[in-house]
């Protein structure tokens, strides 16, 4: 133990199962639990819709949620939550010292508006006059400012208060990946004390599902379990609406204010496999091995995707290490993009700080009898990027 | 003999090279000779038509390949030629850099040009299906590429061979110095000996004129777009819509040093502060850039009057040059007025996500050349901004250190502090 070990003691989720992390431990652990899906809304697409959300709660200000469209609020939710979590929120000198770094996409754009102009366009051979003609009397002024990657920070700035640094990382999974990365670097160093880690992702928009099958990742067709999706019509990937946030704190400085800790993060890795040469699973492989797992099972919550050939190769990679019991958590939550590594980290706290690990989540995965002392986490990106971390012990 | 340690202790960061494209041209001799000559690369918008637009001038590169091909091609042009200039410089392998990337890039989004594609190759259906229908059956990952946040950085990472995954960030109009910043934190924690940061904006699409148009934050000013930009000036109405990319080589001065390498200057320090008054518009007293600017002093070890220049961040419109006014004269007092400080904006315009790298590349030559690029268009001084802008014509002054500036929307302020010397 270190006065610099990075220390989780705030936990913001949302997914399709409920907020908070007592709502999620509940169902997560519950045997045989279903997932919630809309098959309808976006068919041929399944995708795991958000829960209802009383925004009041996280977001006092009717004004400041019309700012935001749903990713924006979202994100600012799940971070309210993990502040309130963590003790922090609305302690004025925590917050205005505490640094940030969100995982971010972009956000919804206006579908009635892209709609009306892509209508028009069938009739127009002047198709960029038309462009200049539509967006400057039909967009929103304001709506620019709900898509801007980096105004999820600045929303919770303003929401939140928290003002010390606010740094956004893009690039889907890799981007949860390096936010949780670069924090735990920066209280490890030394130079920060507490940070505020995450993203979300909303998925109830054609937009965010068109990010995905503009190379056909998308599944479609039965609902499946993310491992048995290979062969299945579409490209494995079932979508889902969520967030999650984390507070990280040197161990140090949790402890003076005497907060819970929840579980330590361990060791954070990243890579970037040359893919198109077939080197992701001996890329997983080589960050395992850095990893230095503990001997024995390990419980390992698995953000695989279910797109076929990423989740292939993580699943022979995590079949070629002994003893790693894997839980494949988008079978119940959906894949959340940048929110993937912060949500598997966060799934991964909650179980050492249970003591218990989470039944299997479908069929082929193996039980894990007894308490998990090193819980490991990945993300394998989808289409690129990959992340694992170990979370261990309070104390 | 060299300090290879700052004041806390920990490895001090070197420049060895740089790289620049802007509207001015690309490379950086040409950017000099143009900066220093009090040049404007603003003109007329040619690359789409400009009916129903408010505003019709641009810093736009329109001189390469890729400049015609959409926001991620020609960001990724942007970002590779600059960064071909500063490896070189740095007389590195630019196929095995051997370090990280830092890359500042605009938000990605699906070009217009494919949204028609993709909806006039279908039928029947409402749009937002038949564009996931056709999107289905593409047999190219070529349209989605230019979809995806990663793959800039991605690509880049294969194409100078930069080592683990790479960072694509964005703190808006301050991610250029972000990149810095985050590569300037990696070498003090001796999680490398060099970094590739790079800034690269080239998104200058109608729909991000329009975005910025709605916001009233661009210029109008037309008719006479070499003079649109004019910071610090009573009658400025605005940025101008800008794109530029600037890449650095940093690298532990121990490292450097070690291989002999031709130290460019010296990144002393990085200083941030969120601002949560609202999404666009600066906290009224300035607190928060004032904070941000003293982070960036102390963690340089340097006080208030040890600064030699400013690089101002010096947008040109009524809200940033006020308030950056107010932040500077709060923190370094009456010698605000003999400090010189200008805008590269005067002449460049607004390069967004890559503003901060870029300015951050002059700021270092203006140290090494011993010139100061002036602030152009300055005809109308705001009586209510007294700061001796560099006005009109370049000068020649010893400098020794800059403070560079970086404030952007949603409460982003990050400042850099640079010396010539090692100390």
């Amino acid at each position: 133990m270190n006065a610099h070990d990075v220390v989780i003691t705030g936990l913001g989720l949302v997914s399709s199962l409920g907020e908070g992390p007592d709502a999620h431990w509940q169902k997560l652990t519950t045997p045989g639990v279903k997932p919630v899906l809309d098959a309808e809304r976006f068919a041929p697409y399944t995708v795991h819709p958000l829960p209802e959300i009383d925004w009041n709660l996280q977001i006092a200000k009717r004004g400041d949620q019309r700012q935001m469209e749903t990713w924006q609020r979202l994100g600012t939710y799940a971070a309210g939550l993990a502040l309130d979590d963590a003790g922090i929120k609305d302690n004025e000198e925590l917050c205005t010292t505490m640094d940030m770094v969100v995982a971010a996409g972009g956000g919804e754009r206006d579908m009635a508006v892209d709609s009306d102009i892509l209508a028009a366009s069938e009739k127009r051979s002047d198709r960029d006059v038309l462009l200049n003609e539509k967006l400057t009397t039909e967009l929103r002024p304001t709506l620019f400012l709900a898509q801007l990657s980096n105004l999820l920070a600045g929303n919770i700035s303003i929401v939140h208060k928290v003002t010390g640094s606010s740094r956004t990382f893009m690039g889907e999974e890799g981007a949860g990946v390096s936010a949780i990365e670069t924090a735990a670097a920066r209280i490890r160093s030394g130079q920060s004390t507490h940070m505020l880690v995450g993203g979300a992702f909303q998925t109830e928009h054609a937009d965010m599902l068109l990010g995905y099958e503009l190379a056909g990742y998308l599944h479609r067709g039965d609902w499946k379990p993310v491992w048995q999706r290979q062969g299945a019509e579409g490209g494995g990937v079932v979508t889902g609406s969520g967030g999650a946030f984390l507070v990280l704190e040197s161990r140090e400085h949790a402890e003076k204010r005497g907060h819970r800790i929840y579980a330590t993060l361990g060791p954070v890795l990243s890579g970037r496999a040359r893919r198109g040469l077939g080197e992701l699973q001996a890329g997983i492989a080589a960050l395992l091995s850095q990893a230095q797992l503990p001997g024995g099972e390990v419980l390992t919550i698995s953000g695989a995707s279910g797109s076929h050939k990423a989740t292939a190769a993580e699943k022979a990679a995590l079949d070629a290490a002994p003893g790693l019991a894997a839980r494949g958590f988008s079978t119940l939550t959906g894949h959340m993009k940048e929110a993937q590594f912060p949500f598997a980290v966060a799934l991964a706290a909650l179980a050492i700080h249970h003591n218990a690990a989470y039944p299997p989540f479908a069929a082929e995965e193996p039980v894990f009898a007894g308490a998990p002392t090193t819980v490991l986490a990945t993300a394998i990106g989808y289409h690129h990027f990959e992340g694992m971390a170990l979370v261990g012990k309070a104390g | 003999m060299t300090k290879f340690k700052d004041h806390l202790g920990r490895p001090v960061v070197a420049v060895t090279g740089i790289g620049v494209v802007t509207s001015l041209g690309k490379g950086k001799a040409e950017n000099w000779a143009a900066l220093t000559a009090g040049k404007s690369g603003i003109h007329p918008i040619t690359r789409f038509p400009v009916d129903h637009l408010s505003t019709r001038i641009s810093g736009m590169v329109d001189f390469l390949e890729s400049s015609t091909k959409g926001a991620s091609a020609l960001t990724y042009d942007l970002a590779e030629t600059a960064a071909e200039e500063a490896v070189a410089e740095a007389g590195l392998d630019v196929q095995d850099f051997g370090g990280p990337l830092f890359l500042a890039s605009p938000p990605m989004e699906l070009d217009w040009h494919d949204r028609f594609a993709l909806y006039n190759n279908g039928k029947d259906k409402p749009a937002p299906e038949r564009l996931l229908e056709v999107a289905r059956g593409l047999n190219s990952l070529d349209m989605f590429e230019t979809a995806q946040f990663g793959c800039i950085a991605d690509r880049l990472a294969d194409r100078f061979g930069t080592t683990g995954l790479p960072i694509t960030l964005s703190t808006a109009c301050a991610s250029g110095a972000t990149a810095i910043q985050l590569g300037v934190e990696a070498i003090r924690r001796g999680e490398c000996e060099r970094a590739l940061s790079i800034g690269a904006d080239g998104s200058a699409t109608a729909e991000a004129l329009i975005r910025f148009s709605l916001l009233s934050a661009l210029s109008t000013s037309n008719d006479a777009p070499e003079k649109a930009s004019k910071p610090f000036s009573k009658d400025r109405d605005g940025f101008v819509l800008a794109e530029g990319s600037a890449a650095l080589v940093l690298e532990s001065l121990e490292a450097a040093t070690a291989r002999g390498a031709t130290v460019l200057g010296i990144l002393r320090g990085c200083g941030e502060k969120a601002d949560d008054f609202h999404r666009t518009r600066s906290k009224p007293d300035a607190s928060p850039a004032i904070a941000a600017v003293r982070a960036a002093l102390a963690d340089a070890g340097l006080s208030d009057n040890e600064i030699d220049y400013i690089n101002a961040h010096g947008t040109s419109t009524p809200e940033n040059d006020k308030m950056e006014h107010l932040s500077l004269s709060t923190v370094f007092g009456e010698r605000i007025s003999s400090i010189p400080v200008s805008s590269n904006k005067s002449m460049i315009g607004h390069t967004l996500s890559a503003a901060g790298a870029i300015e951050a590349a002059f700021s270092l030559m203006t140290m090494r050349e011993g010139v100061i690029p002036p602030t152009i268009n300055y005809d109308h001084p705001d009586p209510a901004i007294g700061l001796d802008v560099v006005p009109n014509v370049k000068r020649e002054s010893s400098v020794r250190t800059v403070l560079s500036n970086s404030f952007g929307f949603g409460g982003q302020n990050t400042c850099l502090v640079m010396a010539r010397e090692p100390v």
